[in-house]
């Protein structure tokens, strides 16, 4: 029975990569921009995957559309501005820097900048408080303490 | 002193906000940036008659649908009912049918038996039209102006709501402007 079941899921996953189209580059060049492109653009049916692993049909055209434009010999820059004219800037994996993707780039340093300067003074307060927080009177209860514990000792 | 012990409390609020916001979005709902934008030409046969062609250009001067649709695509059966009924009320109506990546047959099938509320059916088998419009999922529809600019998009099936409140008005108004 366990091994029914695996053999069926060994022909299960066979069928899933059968769906991944070969194609033939003309120089290992264009392959390898063709990888990173396809790695780059992210698939709208599975919008968590990107169009090089996905198994849907859009994905499959879009990676078509891109073996295309590559052995026309469109430049990388000309793939990307084709796919962000028709799906937008979401379809890039890495958004580009523009107004309306300043907060996406700018909050992990304005995040952790706070955060810094926020511990920066909490650190700060508590220096000034452990030497400003003792009175003499404190100060002087504080030996007579310390001192008792001595002459104890001895 | 006691300030201070709230602004965490405050902190927590905002990012509560700020999640409830991002539950209510859907993230299939990608913005178009074809809007405001000259609806992309193509040149594809038509359904029932494959030796016609249809192009967007044909429809220059007049306010248009295009509804893409499949019959492969369980959701545009469920808008089906409402476009048949949107055009038999308001036959003044251009709907046009994009069939995306579908056979012919099944198609002309599914439109003789669930009924036809296309002006004209023009066929996509490859989806590179739809590629050109941004199509990434069946059904959706485009609204465009006498211009030639797509002025909306839906993404996913219209109901009576959309069709009444949203669709319907749109075109009342982009039929009162100059062309």
């Amino acid at each position: 029975m366990k091994k029914l079941l695996l053999s069926l899921l060994l022909l299960q996953s066979l069928n899933a990569f059968a769906e991944i189209e070969i194609y033939q580059f003309k120089t290992p060049e264009l392959e390898l921009r063709y990888q990173t492109l396809t790695e780059e653009l992210r698939c709208l049916v599975c919008q968590n995957q990107n169009i090089a692993d996905s198994h849907a049909e859009l994905a499959q055209d879009l990676r078509r559309k891109v073996y295309e434009k590559l052995n026309t010999g469109e430049s990388n820059d000309q793939i990307i501005d084709y796919m962000t004219e028709r799906y937008g800037d979401f379809v890039l994996y890495r958004p580009p820097f523009n107004v309306k993707t300043l907060i996406l780039w700018i909050a992990p340093v304005l995040t952790l900048l706070i955060g810094g300067i926020g511990f920066w003074s909490l650190l700060k307060r508590r220096e000034t408080n452990i030497t400003e927080q003792l009175s003499d009177s404190e100060r002087a209860h504080l030996n007579e303490l310390l001192h008792a514990k001595t002459s104890d000792k001895t | 002193m006691k300030l201070r012990f709230l602004l965490p409390l405050g902190a927590f609020m905002i990012l509560v906000v700020f999640l409830a916001i991002g539950l209510k979005l859907d993230p299939h709902d990608v913005p178009s940036p074809l809007i405001d934008k000259a609806a992309p030409a193509f040149t594809l046969p038509q359904l029932h008659e494959p030796q016609k062609n249809f192009s967007p250009a044909d429809m220059k001067g007049k306010v248009w649908l295009l509804n893409v649709w499949a019959s492969w695509c369980a959701s545009c059966r469920q808008e089906h009912v409402y476009f048949t009924e949107f055009a038999k009320a308001n036959p003044s109506i251009n709907l046009m049918g994009l069939n995306y990546k579908d056979e012919s047959d099944a198609a002309m099938q599914w439109l003789v038996r669930l009924g036809n509320p296309y002006k004209i059916s023009i066929t996509d088998k490859d989806g590179m039209a739809g590629l050109d419009w941004g199509v990434y999922g069946v059904p959706e529809t485009f609204v465009i102006d006498k211009k030639g600019i797509v002025r909306h998009k839906q993404t996913g099936p219209v109901d009576p709501t959309i069709l009444q409140t949203l669709i319907m008005p749109l075109i009342e108004k982009l039929n009162l402007e100059e062309m």
